[in-house]
């Protein structure tokens, strides 16, 4: 055996690097199971609970740098679209006392909204593009724009930009389609947790 | 007893890997702007090029030199050392978060650091043994790491002195480096 290798040091070059990659591999392979790291689970359900609509008015550049704040010790009342229901669902995940909305960071909007662009007042200027943090508005320079209804998350950011201000946010109305029964409240579902925690958000709870 | 003093001050003040030899010049340059990160830095390669360099002793005498592959050498050692960091990595990050918290970012950038081949091919081009081969991986990276110390402690200085303007980032730092260099010649002839 030894001896046919060496008479053929292509083929024992081939095999000898191959089989070293192969255990290398497996090595690797062996590794990223054995010392597979979690990330952090808490991170993840935050996250979760976050609306997820990207707006960054709690001052971070998105929703999961701000589950990864909370996690950290950030305050946990400084998403507004989220309001007062995803403070609650956080304040019930950590087992703290359920802030209040921090103003600061904006009003939480009693119906949820769409943003409308008046298309023959629009000039093309592109700035309320550039704010969208969803991409939900379309248009180019000196383009009408106009917003994907489906897309806008309804979070304001593109009404302050616009220099003609011909951006209006609009309730969204029910129809047919998106009715839906009220979610039942906190009462009558079954929890392990302390009733009183949760007794103020009837009708809301997550 | 003696031998070993010996090949730890050949390897961290005579020989010294970047002032010397020139090699693993790039973090050198790279990642000596702050003290914190270059101490980060020396202790992932201290980690790395020991463990590599015992590492492709045993691949060069078990694998290739039985078969007479020894001119895959190089790119075997190249395999060898990305696999010893990635492994590294992986270990670090599992059994020591706050290791990996200092080290983690440094270590993937340990796979292009010339020093550590050069290690590796050196030990065989001298034929040293196992523990000869361990130890002198072990002198480099140590003198690697000191040199990066002092650099970076001579750099965050540097940044806020006032430095002429043609001369002002990465110049400067290159004029110390080569000023370095020099002190260093003077270790010639020590052992």
């Amino acid at each position: 055996m030894i001896d046919f290798l060496l008479h053929n040091p292509v083929l024992t070059a081939l095999i000898v690097l191959g089989s070293l990659a192969l255990l290398f591999g497996a090595i690797l392979g062996f590794a990223a199971v054995r010392f597979k790291v979690e990330g952090d689970p808490i991170v993840e359900q935050l996250d979760a609970l976050l609306p997820q609509t990207q707006c960054g008015q709690c001052g971070h550049p998105g929703c999961r740098p701000y589950a990864e704040g909370i996690a950290n010790g950030e305050a946990i009342n400084k998403c507004p679209p989220g309001g007062q229901n995803t403070i609650n669902a956080i304040a019930d995940l950590l087992d703290i006392e359920a802030p209040s909305l921090d103003e600061e960071h904006g009003e939480e909007a009693d119906t949820k909204t769409v943003a409308f662009i008046r298309e023959d007042e629009c000039i093309g200027c592109t700035k309320c593009i550039k704010a969208c943090p969803v991409d939900a508005i379309l248009g180019a320079a000196k383009q009408m724009h106009t917003v994907i209804a489906a897309e806008c998350t309804g979070c304001d950011l593109c009404v302050e930009p616009c220099p003609v201000d011909c951006i209006d946010m609009l309730p969204v109305e029910t129809t047919l389609k998106d009715w839906r029964w009220d979610k039942p409240g906190s009462s009558i579902i079954a929890t392990d947790r302390n009733s009183n925690a949760t007794s103020d958000d009837e009708g809301q709870a997550a | 007893m003696t031998e070993l003093a010996v090949i730890l001050i050949s390897t961290i003040l005579v020989n010294n890997f970047v002032l010397v030899q020139f090699l693993g010049l790039c973090p050198f340059m790279g990642v000596s702007n702050k003290l914190e990160t270059a101490i980060g830095m020396g202790g992932a390669t201290t980690f790395v090029l020991t463990l590599a360099s015992i590492c492709s002793y045993l691949v060069n005498t078990y694998l290739l030199e039985p078969f007479a592959l020894t001119y895959l050498k190089t790119i075997s050692f190249i395999l060898v050392i990305a696999v010893v960091v990635q492994f590294a990595k992986m270990f670090i990050e599992k059994t020591s978060p706050l290791l990996y918290r200092v080290l983690g970012v440094f270590l993937p950038l340990i796979t292009t650091n010339c020093a550590v081949l050069g290690v590796a091919l050196q030990n065989t081009a001298k034929a040293r043994s196992f523990f000869e081969s361990s130890l002198f991986g072990f002198g480099a990276a140590l003198g690697f790491s000191l040199v990066l110390i002092l650099f970076s402690a001579m750099r965050e200085r540097i940044s806020v002195a006032d430095v002429p303007e043609p001369f002002q980032g990465a110049a400067i730092g290159m004029i110390t480096a080569g000023l370095m260099s020099l002190a260093f010649m003077g270790f010639a002839g020590l052992v």
